[in-house]
């Protein structure tokens, strides 16, 4: 019988807010995070879209001067909701031995390789500051968060696109399941709202160009969805050994019951329009958990409101549910804060927890006009779920085919 | 061209930027690596800053030799002289 992995601290700083306790109330209420960048740089590159969901409470009214500037603008995120989730859990002793990192993120420091790059060309060679390698590599997050708690059983950092955060924790329930750690700090940070990604993701066509209404941009499964809206931030959630729990008298939010990964083979980008490679990622979670298809009451949908994306998660999720599906709360939560990217899966994750724990999903906004051929039950105003036994999905999706899905059961 | 108490001052600038210490704790006799507790990678960092500030160029091979706080001022005064 595999080790039981619990969750038992939640941490966060989201564009809807820069804790958990603030994140959740706005989720719940529905708000948006997306506003007009006021940045010079808009005008100066002529963007073509001009708008984004900053986190709501900047890193630096939280770290002290010093200690950000040794640290990327994302792994400043990642620190902060690792901080709050650490002070979440309660937990004072631990073996250090016997603690784990696995913090994702799909892009990396891409702010200080840019600002370096623009150094080296404006100033030379001389003045690309030392720090510079430790601040870009993709995990400097993981290894800022591990020489913070002192975790030495291993800082992973998993890379796959928009579904890091996700396999964040895939790797966590591993890492405990395996015996190999008592502890994971798992989460995901991201920090992108920089020109240059606004302008590759635009030329993509995956922005929504909405710029005259920021506010209505993100709407997932609205007939007029026209693409994503860059959010920034991360999510960080404590797992645990269930008897480490119990023998601490720790506080229990949930199970992390099941998770998976898989991959489409499909192409660098687009989805499988048939979603087979999600409909295996949520078969395989579920069977991980050992999880049926009636047990499921609420899924926290990748959902990033492209035109192409939305509708084969609604296929893999009819796939996987069958005509249960139809009797499931879905929430989109980048309605509200926009597309995390590798940090998106840790937050939703984060989320997931706490519709289980509170037995409330969170809202959708931006819904006006329902794809019709998306007919999911959509949460667009605070509901509340069902009492008993219940398990509840969140799905992430990324670039180069990834497919990651983790299924959360109530204690 | 700067005196050696406007150097020490400019020092203990850059040093504070870099670790969060004290200007007044930045003084002649203090080491970098003993007193100051500053590693390699942010002393490189306070010798850019302070080529940067004193119009001066401090070799790689030379920072070795700036054991102290003094070393730094002497340095850099010579420099610019």
């Amino acid at each position: 019988m595999a080790r039981k992995v619990v969750i038992t601290g939640l941490g966060a700083t989201t564009p809807i807010g820069g804790d958990v306790p603030t994140m959740w109330k706005n989720a719940l209420q529905g708000v948006s995070g997306a506003h007009t960048l006021e940045d010079e740089w808009v005008a100066r590159f002529e963007l073509p879209v001009t708008f984004a969901a900053r986190c709501s409470t900047p890193a630096l009214d939280v770290l002290s001067r010093v200690e950000a500037k040794r640290m990327d603008p994302s792994t400043q995120f990642g620190v902060i909701a690792s901080r709050e989730a650490w002070a979440d859990s309660g937990i004072t002793e631990i073996d250090h031995d016997r603690l784990a990192v696995a913090f994702a993120t799909g892009i990396g420091g891409v702010w200080t390789l840019l600002d370096a790059w623009d150094t080296l060309r404006d100033k030379g060679p001389r003045r690309v500051l030392p720090m510079t390698v430790p601040m870009l590599m993709p995990n400097g997050v993981a290894a800022a968060v591990s020489l913070d708690l002192g975790a030495r059983a291993g800082a992973h950092t998993p890379v796959s696109a928009c579904a890091s955060g996700t396999e964040a924790l895939h790797q966590g329930l591993e890492l405990i399941r395996s015996g190999k750690a008592d502890v994971v700090m798992c989460g995901g940070a991201e920090a992108a709202i920089h020109p240059m990604p606004l302008a590759a993701f635009s030329s993509m066509q995956a922005l929504s160009r909405r710029n005259d209404e920021p506010e209505r941009a993100s709407r997932p499964y609205d007939v007029d969805r026209d693409g994503f809206v860059m959010g920034e931030g991360a999510g960080a959630l404590v797992l645990e050994a269930e008897e480490h729990a119990l023998a601490r008298g720790a506080r229990i939010y949930a199970e992390l019951a099941g998770t998976s990964v898989t991959a489409d083979a499909y192409h660098i980008t687009a989805p499988d329009p048939e979603g087979l490679g999600a409909t295996r990622a949520l078969k395989a979670a579920m069977f991980d958990g050992r999880i049926q298809a009636e047990d499921v009451v609420h899924v926290n949908a990748h959902a990033t409101s492209t035109p192409v994306g939305d509708k084969p998660e609604y296929t893999a999720l009819r796939a996987a549910l069958g005509t249960h599906v139809d009797s499931v709360a879905v929430s989109a939560t980048k309605s509200q804060m926009g597309h995390l990217l590798g940090a998106s899966g840790a937050v939703e994750a984060v989320l997931t927890v706490l519709a289980v724990y509170e037995r409330q999903a969170p809202v959708t906004i931006n819904l006006e006009n329902q794809d019709p051929e998306i007919p999911l039950d959509v949460v667009t105003a605070p509901r509340q779920l069902p009492g008993g036994d219940i398990v509840a999905l969140s799905n992430s999706f990324g670039f180069g085919g990834h497919n990651a899905v983790i299924a959360v059961r109530n204690v | 061209m700067a005196s050696n108490e406007e150097i020490l001052a400019g020092l203990a600038e850059i040093v504070n930027e870099e670790t969060g210490l004290a200007p007044e704790a930045v003084e002649l006799d203090k080491s970098f690596t003993e007193d100051l507790d500053i590693d390699s990678i942010s002393m490189m960092t306070i010798v850019v800053n302070a080529e940067e500030k004193f119009g001066v160029r401090i070799p790689d091979e030379e920072v070795k030799n700036l054991k102290t706080v003094g070393d730094a001022v002497s340095f850099i005064s010579n420099a610019q002289a």
